[in-house]
């Protein structure tokens, strides 16, 4: 299977669901939805073959003010569909880091969405045991993946110092 | 680090059942809560907090990150190049199978690949540092179980592969050897000989562990339909690698989304049904079979043909005729300074990779600069920690050590 045939399926599939559709480097499939539709959307996919949450990508674009929650799916049953990862992505404003939880449909999104909670602040709403799993309760506090974290041992910072 | 939280103020009594070197208390009437870790030999840089009715394990909740270095942002504050040694650092004597797809998706974004010799030699790196990871996990597995032999021996056995490795690149672990475009060295004289040694030794090798371990009656009561995984709850789970496999599933990232020259060789994907820790330690066996299998076939094609470039012609092009005597002398391509100032054009892209744990996953993003501006790392451990939460809890305290041995969990892969 191409990719833009698996992109005509995920059309019909997702209908108006589907924002914008983009293929990068031809195996990775970027679909942009809402964020009020994403449990609709995961529903969707999960019959469709998408069986699992290959990781829950987070990205702080923090000049432009939103975060980007990207779910990576993946397919395990289905060989012609585990060639490709669908990204299911959906924008959220940086200042109320709030969304759904995929928890109740992706059972392998349980730990990544709390890796995102503690690491970006983003609450899940609804996740049964929203904790951090990584990180102590006091550096979760500081959000460090965010983009105004500034890493201390950051070598250019040591190299202007000298 | 999490389980912390719910044992803060209840340090009174923390003791009630005595346990040597670990912490307990009861909660409830025939309920006490145990916490396995992180210093307790039977679980490494992680710490399981287990609440047991008897010795029937209730409830089950991992407790990562204790050797948790932050790899997500410190690669966004380092040039592209500086990944490599970076994200190693996740799984040493992995090094290979764990930067190969960071390095492959820096390539896809730049459009470049590299020489097919250099593919071959990444295969031949990434197939040595499987063998050794998982002889590493079997003796570790010994250790969980009481089986002294088992960590001897496995552990004695992976020297073969270490050394080997560090013939071919110089490093014992932490290899950087796949680079941006290309790798580091070529094989030396005499290693494909000396590679064929190896592999008839590890055949006989996997014979006798059989014997001692795998056909042993003890070790068949203790893993026997324990920690069973079924293949529905597998694929829900996500779990991966020779777990995924040894639970029914036919999903291989080397089969389903070949890179480097898989496509091109001639091995076998094995797949157990049981998915209970005994078939997981046959799928591991048999998974080092396979995997002797392609080298020797890598070693055949490294035989037949003659030294080319081993690094893409952007990179090489830019290399000073010294570094270029170098090479035709001794097979070492020298890193130019090209590296140190490289930019990668803007975009996304994904790439993942079959490490000796399962498939390992990056997401890079890229805004046309000379660092990264996100890369997202998912590893094998850290998908495979959810089956300590999921299908721990029904097992007895005794069925711990086997089942975490089983899943060759390993804490920093899993904790980045």
């Amino acid at each position: 299977m191409v990719p833009e045939e698996l992109v005509e399926r995920i059309k019909s599939l997702l209908g108006d669901f589907a924002k914008e559709i983009k293929i990068w480097k031809n195996d990775y499939i970027e679909v942009e939805v809402d964020k009020e539709n994403i449990e609709e959307v995961a529903k969707r996919m999960k019959e469709f073959g998408f069986d699992h949450v290959k990781d829950l990508t987070v990205v702080d674009y923090m000049k432009e003010g939103f975060f980007r929650i990207i779910y990576n799916l993946g397919s395990y049953d289905n060989f012609e569909l585990s060639y490709y990862i669908v990204g299911i992505a959906y924008n959220i404003p940086r200042d109320k880091p709030v969304t759904k939880t995929l928890y109740y449909i992706y059972t392998s999104a349980d730990f990544q969405e709390r890796e995102a909670y503690e690491a970006f602040g983003i609450t899940f709403e609804g996740h049964p045991d929203l904790r951090p799993v990584l990180l102590s309760p006091p550096v979760a506090e500081l959000k460090p993946l965010r983009k105004d974290f500034v890493v201390k041992e950051d070598p250019e910072i040591i190299a202007k110092k000298k | 680090m999490s389980g912390i939280i719910r044992t803060q103020g209840a340090q009174v009594g923390f003791n009630d059942l005595k346990l040597p070197g670990m912490w307990s208390r009861k909660i409830g009437k025939d309920l006490y809560e145990i916490f396995i870790g992180p210093q307790h030999p039977g679980s490494g840089h992680m710490r399981i907090v287990i609440r047991v009715d008897g010795d029937v394990i209730v409830e089950a909740d991992p407790d990562m990150g204790y050797v948790h270095r932050t790899m997500e942002k410190l690669s966004e504050v380092r040039t592209w190049i500086k990944g490599i040694p970076l994200f190693e650092r996740m799984a040493i004597h992995d090094a290979c199978n764990v930067t190969l797809p960071y390095v492959r998706a820096v390539e896809k974004l730049m459009d470049i690949e590299a020489p097919e010799r250099a593919k071959y030699l990444r295969v031949l790196l990434c197939e040595i540092n499987r063998i050794a990871a998982f002889l590493y996990g079997f003796g570790i597995f010994g250790v969980f179980l009481g089986h002294s032999t088992m960590y001897m021996w496995p552990f004695g056995d992976r020297e073969v592969w270490v050394e080997l490795a560090e013939w071919l690149t110089g490093a014992r672990l932490t290899h950087s050897y796949p680079v941006f475009g290309g790798v580091r060295r070529d094989v030396p004289a005499g290693f494909t000989d000396s590679l064929r040694k190896a592999i008839r030794y590890m055949r006989k090798r996997l014979e006798d562990y059989r014997k001692i371990f795998v056909d042993n009656p003890v070790i068949r009561a203790r893993l026997e339909d324990v920690g069973v995984i079924p293949k529905n709850l597998a694929i829900e789970l996500g779990i991966t690698g020779p777990n995924l496999r040894a639970s029914g599933v036919k999903y291989d990232v080397r089969l389903n989304h070949p890179y480097e020259v898989y496509d091109q060789l001639d091995f076998e994907i094995p797949v157990f049904q049981e998915g209970d820790a005994y078939a997981r330690v046959w799928q591991r066996v048999e998974e080092i079979k396979q995997s002797l299998n392609i080298l020797e076939q890598v070693a055949d094609w490294l035989d037949k043909h003659p030294r080319t470039p081993i690094l893409h012609d952007k990179f090489w092009k830019t290399a000073p005729p010294l570094y270029k005597k170098i090479f035709e002398e001794t097979g070492r391509a020298k890193l130019g300074a090209v590296y140190a100032i490289m930019k990668v054009p803007a975009g996304k892209a994904y790439e993942r990779a079959e490490t000796a744990r399962g498939e390992i996953s990056y997401y890079v993003e890229s805004n046309g600069g000379n660092k990264p501006y996100r890369i997202r790392i998912h590893s094998a451990s850290a998908r495979n920690a959810l089956v300590y939460k999921y299908i721990v809890p029904g097992h007895r305290v005794m069925d711990l050590p086997a089942i975490y041995g089983s899943i060759d969990y390993f804490p920093p892969e899993a904790d980045r």
